[in-house]
């Protein structure tokens, strides 16, 4: 509500606009640069922004963020890496799912300072040059999806369903997968996906 | 969301520290300016929502190395606050032993959700009232002490029927949170003075006339652990919700028994979805006890659990769910083959 950085007027390229007032929001922020808070001596100026590193699809990252980025915010909008999806923004949809070591969870609720030192594996992580991940192939054989928006997250969480253990009946796909909204109502579908994949992915 | 100052603590004593600091000038507790970041799901929602205001954040994950073992090893159980959800729910001795405990947890929230959040997080979320979590609404009193209440007379289908005062009917939404307060667990408490325990049931407060104060915790203080006394195979989650996954319960029971020859020993009842505060039914757990089992007992249990529940415009079909919920959750316990 009072994020001033996440405006968004329409009528040109969203992304580009973006991408700018992302980077030109740093300026008089960094500008304000000064005291730092006595009784926190760990903590740094919330007016400025914070290095870190951030391993994602196995590469180091370093940005300099403002401390509210999220993981999602740091993949979309600074790393360019704009698969996973802001859906809702407030962990109740999963089109943001990623994985942060072997767990999924949701970027858009995970600070990015709070992710550093972890392996954070997003949708573009997933395929080699050549050959999809057996859960976005079974994704496609299954025509599990229909605008495409969702799915990301859908095919991020599915894997980590998988090796969960929790892809052994419709049930359990359908109850361990609750955590990704489908607005198109593909559901029939990704728990198909869901099973076609499950075995590759248990052989490893 | 409004700036912050971000640490990490890698110690207790660290993050009681920074967060006492910067308490020394807070109001209520649950409106610190210094709040700890466990999981971050409640927290950074409500920051976003501009509901949580705190100036600092205290990253105590760090300190999940001591602070997250699951021990069911003693004679009681031991669960560390920053244990995952996921990862006690999966653990079999909890479920072997402590079904309410693990059905509670499986049944909370996502997949993802429930990896990211902690227990200690997950008892010390806040409610899901509307109206609370909507800024433009001035009257809450529980974010504006005095402003009013515009859940009274709004939209309360979700609202609390039990432990409501006229200052406040918002439901406390989590369901682990009612199979300690059946099982009799004690909540450990790290502070600047060290380390304290009380019986879990102490730890939240029911609105009465100042519903900002949630809970009893003391400025830096921190959950460190739970203690669940006793084992408890016998044990059912029961969760009536609008969808059958990820969803809040309208009405839910903990319920654990004891029986021995047909005769029911030992009792413990809480309800989830229609209190303020995690709720103990203890009226009903009185019916129960040295009684053979059989449906009217579980209907006169049912009745007695609330038989002071209040309902308002919206939210009154809570106390006939709630009800059945009781004596199907005690049909369940009864039935179940450990």
């Amino acid at each position: 509500m009072s994020d001033q950085s996440s405006s968004r007027p329409s009528g040109f390229d969203r992304r580009a606009f973006m991408a700018g007032a992302a980077g030109s929001a740093l300026v008089p922020l960094a500008a304000r640069a000064g005291t730092q808070d006595a009784r926190a001596p760990l903590a740094q100026d919330p007016a400025l922004p914070v290095d870190v590193t951030l391993r994602v699809n196995g590469q180091d990252k370093r940005l300099s963020l403002d401390a509210r980025t999220t993981v999602l915010d740091a993949l979309r909008e600074h790393l360019k890496l704009t698969g996973s999806k802001k859906g809702c923004d407030h962990g109740q949809c999963g089109a943001c799912t990623v994985l942060i070591g072997d767990r999924r969870v949701v970027s858009c609720l995970t600070l990015a300072l709070a992710a550093e030192g972890q392996e954070i594996t997003t949708i573009e992580g997933l395929a080699t040059s050549d050959r999809l991940h057996p859960m976005q192939q079974a994704f496609v054989d299954n025509d599990a999806f229909q605008c495409g928006y969702c799915t990301p997250g859908q095919i991020m969480s599915a894997i980590a369903c998988v090796k969960e253990g929790h892809a052994g009946t419709d049930a359990d796909i359908r109850e361990y997968m609750s955590g990704n909204i489908c607005r198109c109502a593909a559901y029939p579908n990704i728990v198909a996906a869901v099973k076609q994949a499950a075995p590759d992915i248990m052989k490893g | 969301m409004r700036p912050f100052s971000y640490q990490r603590a890698t110690a207790p004593d660290m993050a009681v520290q920074a967060l006492s600091a910067a308490a020394a000038v807070n109001n209520s507790l649950t409106q610190a300016t210094a709040q700890p970041l466990a999981g971050g799901t409640t927290l950074i929602d409500l920051m976003k929502l501009d509901v949580m205001r705190p100036a600092a954040i205290v990253d105590i994950n760090p300190l999940a190395q001591g602070w997250s073992a699951i021990d069911p090893g003693g004679e009681n159980l031991r669960l560390g606050a920053l244990a995952k959800m996921s990862d006690v729910a999966a653990h079999e001795e909890i479920q072997r032993s402590y079904p309410v405990i693990a059905n509670s947890l499986k049944l909370a929230a996502s997949a993802q959700l429930r990896n990211m959040a902690t227990l200690g997080g997950n008892v010390m979320q806040r409610t899901r009232c509307s109206y609370f979590r909507d800024v433009s609404y001035e009257n809450c009193n529980k974010r504006n002490p005095g402003s009013g209440c515009a859940a009274m007379d709004g939209v309360n289908r979700m609202h609390a029927v039990l432990g409501t005062s006229d200052q406040c009917i918002a439901t406390y939404p989590g369901d682990f949170a009612q199979a300690l307060i059946a099982l009799d667990a004690t909540v450990e408490l790290t502070g600047r003075s060290g380390t304290r325990s009380m019986p879990f049931s102490e730890l939240h407060k029911a609105p009465g006339n100042t519903p900002d104060i949630e809970t009893i915790l003391q400025p830096g203080e921190l959950i460190s652990a739970f203690v669940v006394p006793g084992r408890w195979p016998r044990s059912v989650y029961l969760k009536a919700r609008d969808r059958q996954s990820y969803e809040f319960a309208l009405s839910s029971a903990a319920v654990a028994l004891d029986v021995q020859d047909g005769t029911i020993k030992d009792a413990r009842v809480a309800l989830g979805g229609v209190a303020t505060v995690p709720w103990r039914a203890r009226e009903a757990e009185a019916l129960l006890k040295g009684q053979k089992f059989d449906d009217g007992l579980a209907e006169r249990a049912a009745d007695a659990a609330f038989a002071d529940a209040r309902g308002r415009q919206h939210n009154s079909f809570k106390i006939a769910l709630g009800k059945r919920v009781v004596a199907r959750a005690l049909q369940q316990a009864v039935t179940m083959e450990i």
